[in-house]
């Protein structure tokens, strides 16, 4: 049937073209690409220091991420997370995909799904300061700079989640 | 020339709203491609919708080709452009864990802000932890410093420097194993799911 939920979203091929496209012209008109990630964690570094200025001092990692961003508000990091939400929101409005939900597999409670949508987001958030970038800025942008690092990174994060995947199935089937 | 000395050309707050409008641009690329939901980017890896990889690889080949080209045409220095550094195992720790984030969690960093920005709960909890985890990392990292810091700490390397062959040649090599992986999507997906256009709008 022509008339599937999944055929609302664009054609993942095309969707690759624009989003290659927004990402190159990231490097054209800023000589880098693109960053999700980052953001977050410049917050999360801002408000560590906000609640214990001193808490910071003793910590080299998150002196030189508040040295990187001293004013968060003007961080091109954040500033970019604060377009992804615009733009993801715009998107949503227009295709009618605005709406308060949950989105999880069939055989979830939506507080379960919730609470593994937390855990995962903080393994993630864990993992993606460890590897110093997300799939935004490493595989995205690394891969399409072609680093090395970056092509590591990327395979490293399908290895991850597809041995995982075995263990966690309940949660999507 | 690219890229541009944006500071001069537009000011700083000038700047600050090209990131901003580059973001929006991110942000409903991803919401288009399918990404504000869970279950698209969980499908990956039970192999039942290959949009993840689809989307993913012909981004890079698209930007990657595109820089190629301007560089070659003049028009860009590509010199100028930063190459993520290559740290190779915290690369590799740092990948595994965050997979196992992804299928446990159900987004990335970007995929749940756009998930969020549509309303969805999971995403909106999936950002919380993502902040949580962050938390975490700079609270830990005195334990692991050295690792982080020094581990196959190998500088701006590339995949030519690795393959000892050209840009062209690289990326020529790149685009054929995403053709390849388009090739592979493609078969399985029909051959898991063959009568997939009823399965998906089956009444709930």
């Amino acid at each position: 049937m022509k008339t599937s939920k999944k055929q609302q979203y664009m054609n993942p091929y095309l969707a690759g073209v624009l989003l290659g496209f927004v990402l190159f012209v990231s490097f054209l008109v800023f000589g880098h690409g693109l960053g999700a990630s980052g953001g977050v964690a410049v917050v999360i570094g801002k408000a560590t220091e906000l609640v214990s200025p001193e808490h910071i001092n003793n910590n080299g990692y998150l002196v030189n991420l508040i040295k990187a961003s001293p004013n968060p508000l003007r961080s091109w990091l954040v500033l970019e997370i604060v377009g992804v939400v615009l733009g993801g929101f715009i998107s949503g409005l227009l295709a009618g995909r605005v709406k308060i939900e949950t989105y999880r597999g069939p055989a979830v409670s939506i507080r379960f799904r919730w609470s593994m949508a937390m855990l995962g987001g903080a393994i993630a958030g864990f993992g993606v300061r460890m590897s110093r970038g997300c799939t935004s800025s490493q595989a995205l942008s690394g891969g399409a700079i072609l680093s090395a690092g970056s092509w590591v990174f990327m395979f490293s994060v399908f290895a991850g989640a597809y041995l995982a995947a075995y263990f966690v199935r309940k949660l999507w089937n | 020339m690219f890229p541009l000395e944006l500071s001069q050309l537009v000011g700083s707050w000038g700047e600050s709203l090209l990131y901003v409008v580059t973001g929006i641009a991110f942000g409903f690329s991803l919401e288009r491609a399918g990404f504000g939901n869970a279950n698209n980017l969980a499908a990956q890896f039970y192999f039942r919708d290959m949009r993840v990889l689809k989307v993913m690889f012909t981004a890079i080949v698209t930007a990657m080709l595109l820089i190629l080209w301007f560089s070659a045409l003049g028009g860009l220095d590509a010199r100028a452009l930063f190459i993520n550094p290559t740290h190779l195992w915290p690369g590799i720790v740092g990948g595994l864990i965050f997979g196992v984030g992804f299928v446990i969690g159900g987004y990335c960093p970007g995929t749940a802000l756009v998930s969020m920005a549509t309303f969805k709960m999971d995403g909106l909890f999936f950002v919380l932890g993502l902040g949580l985890g962050m938390f975490i990392f700079g609270e830990t990292i005195h334990s692991f410093q050295n690792f982080w810091d020094n581990s196959g700490n190998l500088g701006e390397v590339t995949l030519m420097d690795w393959l000892g062959i050209g840009s062209g040649l690289t990326a020529l090599l790149v685009v054929l194993m995403a053709l390849f992986m388009f090739w592979g999507a493609e078969k399985i997906e029909r051959s898991l799911d063959p009568d997939r256009g009823e399965t998906k709008c089956r009444p709930k």
